[in-house]
């Protein structure tokens, strides 16, 4: 991309944008979307309304700031440092979605190792509570029949999995000047990406259990749930990303976007194995 | 098995010193009822309390003598190094050695803190070999003692009068910390203790025998103690457990044997007599009468004394339609409580008669005049019900 | 340098009115939101401590029911820590961060913007929970379950205030490693950088490892509340003790979040005002580090009465005196540098100083609270609320006090009022020690915390420490006096007014350029 002359003039100045209107705008959209929900949680009539206006303040929000991002890369604006920050700040980001997993494996850990051998032992309150797993608790009487994890979830594995290595080829498409191979293996990710998230559905809707089962439903729901928001936000940047490519926007050199939800999609992927281990299979 | 020592005021003479300075600072202020100025652990009455005494004595002399060696030379730098004084600044900023000995010695100083610590948390986790085995439950605001292995079961309430706290009534001396029936246990036995709580984490806590130990709904957990001397000690719930935390005293009389069992004779009677009593019917104002005691001890706190709750929060019961409706929703309610809601199910805690009459209570009292009698028969018939 | 030989494309002026506030990319601009919202939260949670201290003035109940005394306590905690001590170090690391590594702004400037204004954001909605039917949450700070699951409405309010400020906390962090990691003058390696930055880039790593958890802890709360889970239910295989891990695992990072900046300010001052490089850089550095690792290892010694099996506790103790090593080196390196000096006393150095001192005063009752079984006696007494004002108080926010007293004349370019600067440290320092010191005597004579209504034994100790705390807040009045005049006016500053100080932002003019270091100085 040919960048402006203006900018080539002082090439080692890190591009610090204008004022933007949209980080505040991300701002009012967030309290009005959380204020929304409280509302709909206590039951209060205003509290959808309320809610549809957050998330469509937010839409407007990411359209108008990816949006600037877009034409301020376009533009030539990015140079090698920015591009930097860009990786770096996808780094972190990451690691802080890692803890957020971290928190919830931990949950479903303690649960698991810690917490059902202490209810077990506490006969004085539980009587003729067993420490087995699954478990709906002491205090439900329910039996949790798990989804087996040879079915669904196994094959939802090889979905994702190749949904990485789809991935991976189109990287490969877009590094060696294969226009057709890159938008050819998005367009297969995203497929994978939405096949994926239709058979979690099926799933949930078949499960012989609710999140209001105990530990056991709790635990499930929460990973799972949690996972496939994940991945139906990554299927929604693909989408976007499969779009840029469509309108020619990235270089064999320059694509970070791309890169970025690349990253965002195998930590995805890592995320999936990790469940299929400890909540399927275990 | 650990022997008390004798109580070892190791730091007293200083601490002495400092409190008459405070006490002299607090000269100008208006005396109160009890001027203590303690500060100190206080008195221990166990083998772990007398330990824990001891440790927490050795480890602020030490703190004390790292301070010395610390801030005596920054002082003397404050002093000596000054611009104002004309001292020159040195230009060094490392030395390889120092740094070294002073990230070694803290190490030492450390092992040493940790030993006898080590030693002293292993003896207070064993609760193996007791004489005897109480369930603590704690409830939003108050202790349940359950003797195991012997029939006796009671509920330990604060004592202390309202009017006493909003300054109606002037204090006395155990302010905050009296119950109506304190905890009894036989003098020099290892008593066991298992806590567990039916609705928030509460903990048990009586200073005088290091024994802190959180409730925890749903869980047991365990602690001991074995107490020499004869008397009665006093401490509190230590977490926060709502708006009744600060009300939730926890005392305990330790006797001597003869007396204990005599004690336990009386229990027993108690608990014929109560049952005696759940058949018989009572007229509105027997009812009533007990009920406002029942009310003022158990549900108070929260729906206030005035029925009128705190909007929002606690429903107010006078009015409430509930507690002019139906009688069985109204029992059932008291009863069982509503799940994820402060309102506990009181048909655990309560007996039959007391449920009975703090049910007419409310059914009568403010502006509810349903002149409704509830009859601890039909508490029971209400009970047997649900268990089917 | 002149910074105005290059005219950026189309923003080289500050856009004038709110909208320069509202929109601003500019990392000076929004440090000063920071420091001014952090600063109105001071007065706000502190305004709260004062209620809380004139109910405990006396026994009885006089001013306010349980109910909302317990309000009072945690909102006052809650306040403190996201809305005023957390906000004034990312202000402090905005003004500071690209100035002391000649960096022309942050990395992300725009993102950095929205990390501030989720801050009002998140203050409406905890402020709004006064207001609502119930009353603020009342559970304390720590929001420890099944209590939590029975308060009202304000509890939700309060969870997803709570996730605001966590995802403005991960996007300011990351903000700040990646300006530190990229955007450093050439020259300026990771081992040049001013102590202030390396605190921070630690700082904003915890950050960011921690604040999801938390996230992670408050959702399944929000979950057990409203959505029928059973996380924290025994009757459905959960544990109340579960969340208390995973809280106190965000909540230790959480408390060295709040210190190691102050360490960074502190580390500043002092050289400056001995004049006399900082003592051990090297391994200062590494100290800080391994607080930070040892801070993930260390989180059960707030939950040593739950009653955790013998190992767990006796690990727990001792990682957490582990701590007390490198904080040692901290110390030991301080007093090393002022060692020889030649020292003057303006007010940023007696804060700086008095802080030295304080904070290993509290250091010392944390080390009190490690061990378990003196742990056991005063956990939940007005022991451990003195430690933690000692470390949160005279640690982080005297610390605070004293950058500000120390980068006001660089910010506004005016010096303020030294005699009156003084007389604020000497009144706060003395009023502090008045409040706080007795609540050890307190906590050790058996008074638990979080209580409206205490027995008659505590009561000349209580009186002491209201008094102290009217004082300290009538002091801290003063303070917003200085710095009002300060910034309004008063003898120009010139690039240097401490004469050893050596870092990067002293280049500039005071106050800096709107745009300072837009190409990039050399460092040798
Ligand atoms: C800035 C905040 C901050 C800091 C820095 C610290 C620092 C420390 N804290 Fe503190 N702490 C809190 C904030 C902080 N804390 C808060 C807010 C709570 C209560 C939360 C709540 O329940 O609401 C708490 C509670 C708390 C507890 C739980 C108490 C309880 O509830 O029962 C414990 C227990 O171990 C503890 C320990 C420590 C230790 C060992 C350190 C160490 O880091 C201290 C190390 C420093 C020194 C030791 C001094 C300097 C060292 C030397 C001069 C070297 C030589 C010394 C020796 C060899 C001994 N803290
Ligand atoms: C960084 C954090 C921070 C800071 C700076 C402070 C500052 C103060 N805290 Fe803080 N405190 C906490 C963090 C902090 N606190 C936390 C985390 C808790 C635990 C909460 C919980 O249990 O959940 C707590 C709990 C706590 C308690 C225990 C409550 C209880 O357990 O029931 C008390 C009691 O005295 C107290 C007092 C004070 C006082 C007097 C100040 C003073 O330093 C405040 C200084 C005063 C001001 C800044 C006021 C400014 C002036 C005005 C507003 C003008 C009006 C002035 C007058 C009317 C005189 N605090
Ligand atoms: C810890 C606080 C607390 C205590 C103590 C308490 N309650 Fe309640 N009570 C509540 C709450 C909260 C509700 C509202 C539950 C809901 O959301 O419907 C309630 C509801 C009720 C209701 C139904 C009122 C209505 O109109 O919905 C009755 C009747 C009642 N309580 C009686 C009692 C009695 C009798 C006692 C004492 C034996 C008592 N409560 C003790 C908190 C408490
Ligand atoms: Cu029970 Cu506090
Ligand atoms: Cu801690």
């Amino acid at each position: 991309m040919q960048a402006p002359a203006e900018y080539a003039a002082h090439a080692d100045v890190y591009y610090v944008p204008p004022p933007s209107i949209w980080p505040i705008v991300g701002s009012v959209a967030l309290l009005t979307l959380a204020a929304g929900f409280v509302m709909v949680l206590h039951q209060m009539a205003a509290g959808p309304l309320l809610m549809a206006l957050g998330a469509a303040i937010l839409l407007v929000m990411l359209c108008g700031w990816f949006g600037a991002v877009i034409r301020e890369s376009l533009s030539g604006k990015y140079d090698a440092q920015v591009d930097a920050s860009f990786r770096w700040g996808m780094v972190w980001f990451i690691f802080s979605e890692v803890m957020f997993f971290a928190g919830f494996f931990g949950a479903l850990f303690y649960a698991r190792n810690v917490a059902l051998s202490m209810l077990a032992d506490a006969q004085l309150l539980w009587p003729g509570f067993t420490a087995a797993w699954p478990t709906a608790g002491p205090g439900m009487k329910t039996a949790i029949t798990p989804v087996e994890a040879w079915g669904i979830p196994a094959f939802n594995t090889l979905v994702l999995l190749s949904s990485g290595a789809t991935l991976t080829w189109a990287h490969r498409g877009l590094q060696r000047g294969r226009p057709l191979q890159l938008k050819l293996g998005l367009a297969l990710t995203i497929a994978l990406g939405v096949l994926f998230i239709g058979l979690q559905i099926h799933e949930y809707g078949a499960a012989a259990f609710t999140i209001r089962d105990g530990i056991y439903g709790a635990t499930f729901y929460l990973l799972t749930g949690f996972h496939g928001f994940h991945v139906l936000l990554g299927t929604v940047m693909l989408s976007v990303v499969l779009m840029r490519s469509l309108a020619g926007h990235f270089t064999p050199a320059r694509h970070f976007a791309f890169v970025a939800v690349a990253w965002y999609w195998h930590f995805v992927d890592v995320i999936w194995l990790l469940l299929f281990i400890f909540v399927y299979c275990l | 098995m650990i022997e008390p020592k004798h109580i070892d005021r190791g730091v007293g003479p200083y601490f002495c010193a400092i409190r008459s300075l405070i006490a002299l600072l607090a000269g100008a202020l208006p005396a109160s009822a009890r001027a203590e100025f303690a500060v100190n652990l206080p008195a221990p009455a166990s083998a772990l309390a007398q330990q824990i005494f001891d440790l927490h004595t050795t480890i602020l002399w030490v703190c004390l003598a790292i301070l010395i060696v610390v801030f005596v030379p920054m002082a003397i730098a404050l002093i000596r190094h000054r611009r104002a004084a004309g001292h020159p600044a040195a230009k060094f900023h490392d030395n390889l050695k120092v740094e070294i000995a002073w990230t070694l010695v803290p190490v030492l100083i450390l092992i040493a803190m940790a030993w006898p610590a080590t030693r002293l948390v292993a003896s207070m986790k064993d609760t193996s070999k007791s004489d005897l085995t109480i369930k603590v439950t704690g409830h939003q605001w108050k202790w349940e003692y359950e003797y195991l292995g012997e029939d006796i079961r009671f509920i330990s309430n604060t004592s202390t009068p309202t009017t006493q706290i909003d300054g109606g009534q002037s204090k006395g001396e155990h302010y905050l910390l009296e119950v109506d029936r304190p905890l009894v246990v036989p003098a020099g036995q290892k008593i066991r203790l298992v806590l567990t709580s039916s609705d928030v984490i509460h903990s048990w806590w009586i200073p005088a025998f290091g024994v802190k130990q959180d409730a925890i709904p749903g869980f047991i957990r365990e602690a001991w103690f074995t107490v020499d001397k004869t008397g009665t000690y006093r401490g509190q719930c230590a977490e926060l457990c709502g708006v009744g935390h600060g009300f939730m005293p926890v005392v305990v009389e330790v006797v001597g044997d003869g007396e204990f069992a005599a004690w336990k004779q009386q229990q027993k009677a108690l608990v014929a007599a109560a049952t005696a009593g759940a058949t018989k019917t009572y007229a509105l104002a027997e009812l009533k009468a007990l009920g406002e005691k029942v009310y003022g001890a158990n549900c108070a706190a929260c729906h206030q004394p005035t029925g009128m709750g705190i909007p929002g929060a606690f429903p107010a019961l006078s009015g409430s339609k509930i507690a002019t409706g139906d009688r069985s929703a109204h029992i059932d309610r008291v009863m069982n409580g509503k799940a994820n809601t402060a309102m506990a199910a009181f048909g655990a805690q309560l007996s039959d008669l007391d449920l009975a009459a703090v049910i007419t209570y409310e059914r009568n009292s403010w502006n509810n005049a349903t002149g409704d009698l509830v009859q601890p028969a039909d508490i029971a018939a209400q009970r047997s019900g649900s268990a089917k | 340098m002149n910074s105005d030989a290059i005219a950026l494309d189309d923003h080289s002026h500050a856009p004038s009115g709110v909208m320069r506030w509202l929109t601003s990319t500019n990392h000076k601009d929004i440090g000063t939101l920071y420091l001014c919202f952090s600063l109105l939260m001071f007065f706000f949670a502190g305004a709260l401590a004062m209620l809380i201290r004139a109910e405990l003035f006396q026994p009885g109940l006089q001013l306010f029911q349980p109910a909302v005394f317990n309000q009072l306590t945690t909102m006052h905690g809650l306040i403190m820590i996201f809305g005023a001590i957390m906000p004034s170090l990312v202000g402090f690391a905005n003004w500071q961060v690209p100035l002391m590594i000649g960096a022309s702004d942050m990395a992300f400037p725009r993102l950095n913007n929205w990390s501030f204004w989720l801050l009002p954001a998140a203050g409406i909605l905890l402020i709004s929970t006064f207001f609502v039917p119930g009353g603020a949450l009342a559970g304390g700070w720590t929001m420890y379950p099944p209590l939590f699951i029975q308060g009202g409405i304000a509890y939700d309010i309060a969870i997803l205030a709570v996730h605001i400020l966590g995802v403005s906390s991960i996007m300011g962090a990351i903000n700040i490693i990646v300006t530190i990691l990229n955007m450093r003058a050439p020259g300026m390696t990771l081992m040049k950088m001013p102590m202030f930055v390396w605190t921070w880039l630690i700082t904003a790593f915890l950050l960011v490892a921690v604040m999801p958890v938390l996230a992670c802890a408050i959702t399944m709360l929000l979950a057990d509340r409203n959505f029928g889970t059973h996380f924290f239910d025994a009757a459905g295989g959960g544990d109340p003790v579960m969340f208390q891990h995973l809280f106190w695992f965000f909540g230790h990072p959480e408390v060295y979040i709040m210190i190691l900046p102050a360490f960074g300010i502190v580390s500043t001052i002092i050289p400056t005002f001995a004049r006399k490089p900082l003592f051990g850089y090297v391994s200062m550095v590494y100290a800080v580090a391994s607080i930070a690792f040892l801070s993930f290892i260390v989180w059960a010694h707030h939950m040593f009465t739950t009653g955790m099996p013998l190992g767990g506790q006796l690990f727990f103790m001792y990682t957490t005196m582990l701590i007390a090593i490198p904080t040692g080196i901290k110390v030991f390196n301080w007093v090393a540098t002022l060692w020889r000096g030649s020292i003057s006393f303006e007010t940023p150095m007696l804060f700086a100083l008095a802080f030295v001192f304080l904070f290993t005063i509290g250091g010392f009752s944390g080390l009190v609270l490690s061990l378990v079984p003196v742990d056991i006696q005063l956990q939940d007494t007005y022991y451990v609320v003195a430690h933690f004002h000692y470390v949160l108080f005279s640690g982080s926010a005297m610390a605070i006090m004293g950058g500000v007293y120390y980068w006001l004349p660089k910010w506004t370019g005016h010096l303020y009022d030294e005699r009156l600067g003084k007389i604020h440290f000497w009144l706060t320092a003395v009023a502090f020690n008045i409040t706080f010191f007795p609540m050890h005597f307190l906590g050790l004579a058996g008074m638990p915390r979080r209580i409206p209504d205490y027995a008659l034994q505590f009561a000349d100790f209580n009186r002491i420490a209201s008094l102290g705390a009217f004082l300290l807040g009538a002091s801290q009045l003063l303070w917003l006096y200085i710095v009002i005049k300060c910034v309004r006016g008063g003898a120009p500053a010139g690039n240097q007014p401490w004469d050893g100080a050596d870092t990067l932002e002293w280049t500039q003019t005071s106050p800096p350029p709107y745009h300072s270091f837009v190409i990039p100085p050399l460092v040798k």
